[in-house]
């Protein structure tokens, strides 16, 4: 069998698969719940339907979008996205530099590397920037989480004002001229014409990127949407509605700025965020401050600070961190006004 | 001997894929030299922007993130 036979043989099956599983998923919950000798009407019901059915639902989701992502992902990789990143100013690059953001394979132990090689290659900085605002705070993971729980209408919110931040953020920073601010080692690298040759992937060795893209992001992200779902589950069942609208609903406007600068040193993955913004949703927090805190902890970290320290100054990572932050905080104050 | 260097500044990928190099050439019976590079100056004369990056005898065989055996099987074959 060629290999392109092959390929469209996995695909197949393993779509059928899928789908299979998906529409079956809501009567095999249904089953399953009631095996256990639980009322469906108690708390304790309700929680476990939930559990039983979102958590599959979740999963499943994340495994395809993964998988198509990683397919995705062999077109994009960092040398191309500079490749369309480079030589171009402000404005329109920054648009374009967010949206690579999502779909760039990115790990915030690669952010140096990648700052370096965008700055070498003429990328201005306030377009880096813009890239690495998205990155770490819009992707797949974050947004299938986010629609598989809560509807698409959250997820096309968090997409777009995860752009905006990242556009404004670094449109403002790229005005703000703070090349002298990088480290002095970073300023003394001469600039070079970097050329770009695409790598050539047959069909097969991009559907086992995606099928390794999806053995590495579910395996690591499983257990943190186990617990987000059970946290949920719980909330849903126990806690009166309301508990928490006092001090995060939309009149307590303090809160916005409070979430987010709980969230800067806080270190998480979008998975892991999940958990909290479920609680804190179902407890009657305003969206509009729950998202902000997960774009705070999300985006910014200290772990990921003290990465960039050794190409930015001190001077930088604030003005940074301060531009990010407002961004952030005014999209937060924005959603409670509106909705 | 075949000079093998895995780039990357200590994150947990670059560990993995130290050891899986390791591995697989101990496993092949090669003789290499393998080393990690953590300045992040000689990383990038190498123009690897996602770590951890291969490279044997001075020429980039991979970037970002961990390779699978079968390709490092590759490599050493």
């Amino acid at each position: 069998m060629t290999s392109g036979k092959k390929a469209s043989l996995y695909l197949t099956l393993g779509s059928a698969l899928w789908f299979g599983l998906f529409i079956k998923l809501y009567p095999l919950a249904r089953f399953v719940t009631s095996l256990i000798p639980v009322e469906p009407e108690s708390h304790l019901g309700a929680a476990l339907a939930f559990f039983v059915y979102d958590a599959p639902k979740v999963l499943l989701l994340l495994s395809a979008v993964v998988f198509v992502m990683g397919i995705i992902n062999t077109w994009f990789t960092p040398e191309r996205t500079r490749a369309l990143l480079a030589g171009r100013s402000l404005g329109l690059a920054n648009i374009l530099a967010a949206s690579l953001g999502v779909v760039t394979p990115f790990c915030s132990c690669s952010a140096v590397p990648l700052f370096i090689g965008f700055v070498q290659a003429g990328v201005p900085l306030g377009v880096t920037f813009s890239f690495l605002i998205a990155a770490p705070m819009v992707n797949e993971i974050a947004l299938t989480l986010l629609f598989g729980l809560f509807g698409w209408k959250i997820a096309l919110l968090y997409l777009g004002l995860g752009l905006m931040v990242a556009i404004i953020g670094g449109l403002v920073l790229g005005r703000m001229k703070l090349e002298k601010y990088l480290e002095q080692w970073v300023q003394d690298i001469p600039t070079k014409q970097i050329s770009f040759e695409s790598a050539n992937s047959s069909f097969l060795q991009r559907l086992e990127a995606g099928s390794s893209a999806v053995k590495d992001v579910v395996g690591k992200v499983w257990g943190y949407i186990l617990l987000g779902i059970g946290v949920g589950a719980f909330i849903h069942g126990y806690v009166p509605e309301g508990f928490m609208a006092s001090f995060m609903g939309k009149d307590a406007w303090w809160s916005v700025p409070l979430a987010v600068i709980i969230g800067i040193p806080m270190y998480s993955s979008a998975a892991g965020i999940i958990p909290v913004v479920q609680a804190l949703l179902a407890k009657g927090a305003a969206l509009g401050t729950a998202l902000a805190f997960m774009m705070s902890v999300v985006a910014l970290s200290l772990p990921e600070m003290i990465i960039l320290r050794k190409v930015l100054t001190i001077r930088l990572i604030f003005v940074f961190i301060g531009i990010v932050a407002s961004g952030i905080l005014f999209v937060g104050l924005f959603f409670n006004l509106v909705l | 001997m075949q000079k093998v260097k895995v780039l990357g500044g200590g994150c947990s990928n670059c560990m993995v894929t130290y050891n899986l190099i390791k591995d697989v050439v101990h496993e092949m019976g090669v003789e290499v030299e393998i080393e990690k590079v953590e300045d992040i100056q000689e990383i990038m004369s190498y123009d690897v922007m996602s770590t951890p990056g291969v490279v044997i005898e001075e020429t980039v065989v991979h970037r970002g993130g961990v390779p699978s055996r079968k390709t490092v099987e590759l490599w050493f074959s």
